[in-house]
């Protein structure tokens, strides 16, 4: 059948992109090298931020979400829009947005000393799991707000016309959702977290917040040990794998059954103490996740005047960049949306970046020059690290279609082309836009594998905010970060809006 | 389908570059081959008098150097440290780089004969003199300051300033270099991967006291005209950083390489280097240097460890930092 046959080659493609450049790293090394005596502990401290991050962003995302499912309110589309925000800035401009507000000189601790009380640090495995939520946050948010506007509105009116108390409502309506959504939430936020390197050691305040991933840089930028780097990558790919598993066990379940489409008002969450609990999630959220937007945007805006051509020429290259990756990245997760195939996209965030960069550079090399390729490879790169997002975006509400409409499409004789045109993407217009919208910005602020591939002429826009921090243009490196801040949310914005249309 | 077209252009550009004689591959770092480093004007200058093509080839030097091999398209590399040149001669892929090395005007002595250096600094504690009106005098006063002193560094094991940090420690301490760490550790705010993200964080006023060079200072002076930012001169000494230039040993083009070796010791491009790279011009006497430059305060002593002796003590020098930060 067609269908397997896609959904095959997508998968071989998944492999060979991820592991096809590790066995090239470990072929050229000559094989495996053994850990060295520091890489205990950093897989020690390296499991535990990863867990404590994804567990504190899923907990938090669990009322923020129910909140924004069922209340309206002036700006609730651009604060759900700018909540995605986080996610795709430049992990070193969000880090001085962090640091701006919570750091010792930050917002946070003049407001504390002008009241007197004593200054709070960021530096530490707080710190670390801090910057960690804010980040993704807005991902595990923006996924359980899925699950929960997917309820049919039959099922929520039944429940209402039963008289259902919120408790009883929660048990046999939005229990069996999270059920079904955290675990892969949580897993794919816990494997984001394993490969984070340069958060974690800023934040984290010294030689204590090592992660395996800074073991990685180093042996493969610092000593040339490509064993080393190979063995450590490869037990960060075992990490996730069983962080992918256990969520894959975890998140079975029963959907609701099929609706009919229909968008109703909600009648739970009427209640003083709901309105409160849900105002204060909402305050509290958009404070913290929009404060160091703000200083970003605040501080950057000076710099914009002093951006010169290069960096508008990098801003088209990230553009154009960005929407290739996005295509491919929705043709690659279509086939894809199913239990098997999202447990294989997590490879894609699981492989250090710089072991498949360099893994890629090995393999392209003999064929032709890397600099020529440094775009292309980008995009594809961008594409395999955002598939995880988009499958863990698409896959509920795919297998829900197909479970509801199989039958359906069935005795109708429905299939291949006629299938996806009139029951799949029609129902998967949210979610669709939803995922093009975040590969989209994923990929405009990812740097990826380019430091191997980079090309004079043909800089993206976050390497252009690198590249002036370190020439002492740290003002004109703000400019480019708004820049980039407010490209990649636009896209993000009206890709997002696009998957809205008359929802 | 943009990636398609400019893949297109990409490969097309990639070709006729390859056709055209005379070409000098230079594998360079972002920082110089960026439009603020001193790439555009190397270019310049070089192209001016060579009748040739020199083109920059941004990103990694020596891993990717060692991953290509010799079938490297890299004629000359420009920007390596001396934490690496032992493995990178040792990877016999450089050639001599047949300059005289008297016209150096180097504080230390330089007479290797593959590597040549271009500019140089010292690590140095880099302060705002409007927020920190008495820094420390001294190393030992450095670890002696109070909790309030907040300084942010680079790590040893991702930047090359964090390494010359360590060894810096390692040299004026010794066997004491994890006390000394262990004393410094209230003090450090944080560890940075890289330079940028340590000197924003000083800029943005987070901290007091940031791990950059000598020749900091200078780049506020000339281009922002600000002289309130100095560097923290000790009297234990500094520790001593140089960029350096080589020849490969396979490249297709050995005389324009030579020719190109021999601009960098020349005084048009010595003159250029120093706010080009905001670095001392490594072949220049003092008097010759820019205004802003010729202000700065200089260490009277300069610490170096040959490539043999780093690389012994480059472990234990990470350990003691490691070990005395952890505790």
């Amino acid at each position: 059948m067609a269908r397997r046959s896609l959904a095959l080659i997508a998968a071989a493609a998944v492999l060979a992109l991820t592991l096809v450049p590790v066995a090239a790293v470990l072929i050229r090394a000559g094989g495996l090298s053994a850990f060295a005596p520091g890489d205990g502990q950093a897989l020690r401290f390296t499991l535990v931020q990863a867990t404590l991050s994804a567990g504190f962003s899923v907990l938090f995302a669990v009322p923020v979400a129910r909140a924004l499912a069922r209340r309206n309110f002036p700006g609730r589309g651009l604060l759900v829009a700018l909540l995605g925000a986080p996610f795709i800035l430049p992990v070193i401009v969000a880090v001085l947005g962090l640091i701006a507000t919570f750091g010792s000189n930050g917002i946070v601790n003049r407001g504390l000393a002008a009241l007197g009380l004593p200054e709070m640090t960021i530096y530490g495995l707080h710190g670390v799991v801090i910057a960690h939520v804010f980040f993704n946050l807005p991902l595990a948010t923006r996924l359980v707000l899925q699950g929960w506007l997917a309820m049919p509105g039959e099922r929520l009116r039944l429940a209402a016309s039963l008289g259902l108390s919120p408790w009883a409502m929660f048990r046999t309506l939005e229990a069996p959702m999270l059920a079904r959504i955290l675990p892969g939430a949580f897993a794919v936020i816990f494997v984001i977290c394993l490969s984070s390197f340069a958060v974690a050691l800023t934040l984290g305040g010294g030689p204590r917040a090592t992660t395996v991933e800074l073991a990685i840089y180093q042996a493969m930028r610092f000593d040339f040990d490509l064993g080393r780097a190979a063995s450590l990558s490869l037990l960060q790919l075992a990490l996730a794998v069983v962080a992918g598993l256990v969520a894959l066990r975890l998140s079975g379940g029963a959907s609701f059954g099929a609706g009919l489409d229909r968008r109703v008002a909600r009648w739970d969450g009427r209640g003083f103490g709901a309105r409160l609990l849900d105002g204060g999630a909402i305050l509290i959220v958009a404070l913290f996740l929009l404060t160091p937007l703000t200083l970003v945007a605040l501080r950057g805006a000076p710099g914009l005047l002093q951006l010169g051509a290069g960096t508008l020429e990098a801003a088209w290259h990230s553009l154009s960049v960005a929407l290739a990756s996005t295509a491919l990245c929705l043709l690659w997760a279509l086939p894809l949306a199913t239990r098997r195939g999202e447990l294989l996209g997590l490879l894609g965030i699981a492989i250090s970046p710089l072991v498949l960069g360099t893994g890629l550079f090995l393999l392209v090399r003999p064929v032709m020059n890397p600099f020529a390729l440094a775009l292309p490879v980008t995009a594809l790169v961008n594409a395999l690290v955002s598939l995880p997002f988009a499958l863990r975006i698409l896959r509920p509400e795919a297998e829900a279609i197909r479970e509801d409409f199989g039958r359906l499409a069935g005795s109708l004789g429905l299939s291949g082309w006629a299938w996806t045109r009139w029951v799949l993407l029609p129902r998967l217009k949210r979610p669709l836009g939803f995922a093009a919208g975040l590969t989209a910005a994923l990929s405009m602020g990812d740097l990826g594998v380019i430091a191997l591939f980079a090309d004079p002429d043909r800089a993206t826009l976050p390497l252009q905010v690198y590249r002036l921090m370190g020439s002492y243009q740290m003002e004109a490196a703000q400019g480019a970060a708004l820049l980039l801040l407010m490209a990649s949310l636009a896209l993000f914005w009206l890709f997002d809006r696009g998957g809205r249309v008359g929802a | 389908m943009k990636a398609l077209t400019t893949f297109a252009a990409a490969t097309l550009t990639a070709g006729t570059a390859l056709a055209q004689e005379n070409v000098l591959t230079v594998y360079a770092g972002d920082y110089i081959v960026s439009e603020w480093g001193p790439g555009p004007k190397i270019e310049e200058l070089f192209e001016a008098r060579c009748d040739c093509d020199l083109q920059f080839k941004p990103g990694d030097l020596l891993p990717r150097l060692l991953l290509e091999g010799q079938a490297t398209e890299a004629d000359v590399v420009f920007g390596l440290n001396t934490d690496v040149t032992k493995r990178a001669r040792e990877s016999g892929l450089f050639a001599p780089h047949g300059q005289d090395t008297d016209a150096l005007t180097l504080p230390i002595d330089w007479t290797d004969d593959i590597f040549l250096p271009f500019n140089y600094g010292h690590t140095a504690f880099v302060y705002d003199t409007e927020r920190l009106a008495e820094p420390p005098q001294s190393f030992d006063a450095l670890r002696e300051a109070g909790d309030d002193l907040r300084l942010v560094i680079q790590d040893p094991r991702t930047s090359i300033s964090g390494l010359a940090l360590a060894l810096w420690v390692q040299s004026v301490y010794g066997e004491e270099a994890e006390a000394a760490w262990a004393d410094l550790s209230d003090n450090v705010l944080t560890v940075t991967k890289g330079w940028s993200e340590s000197y924003g964080l000083f800029t943005d006023g987070e901290a007091d006291m940031v791990l950059s060079y000598t020749t900091s200072p200078a780049y506020h002076i000339i281009a922002e005209d600000d002289d309130t930012v100095k560097a923290a001169i000790f009297p234990e000494g500094h520790y001593f950083m140089v960029e350096l230039a080589a020849v490969t040993s396979t490249t297709d083009v050995p005389e324009l390489a030579q020719d190109f070796m021999a601009f960098i010791l020349s005084e048009e491009f010595q003159e250029m280097i120093a706010t080009g790279n905001w670095s001392f011009p490594a072949a220049l006497p003092q008097e010759r240097w820019p205004d802003g430059f010729r202000q700065l305060d200089l260490p009277d002593e300069v610490l170096f460890y040959s490539e043999d002796e780093a690389a012994e003590l480059k472990d234990q020098a990470i350990e003691a930092w490691r070990a005395g930060l952890s505790r």
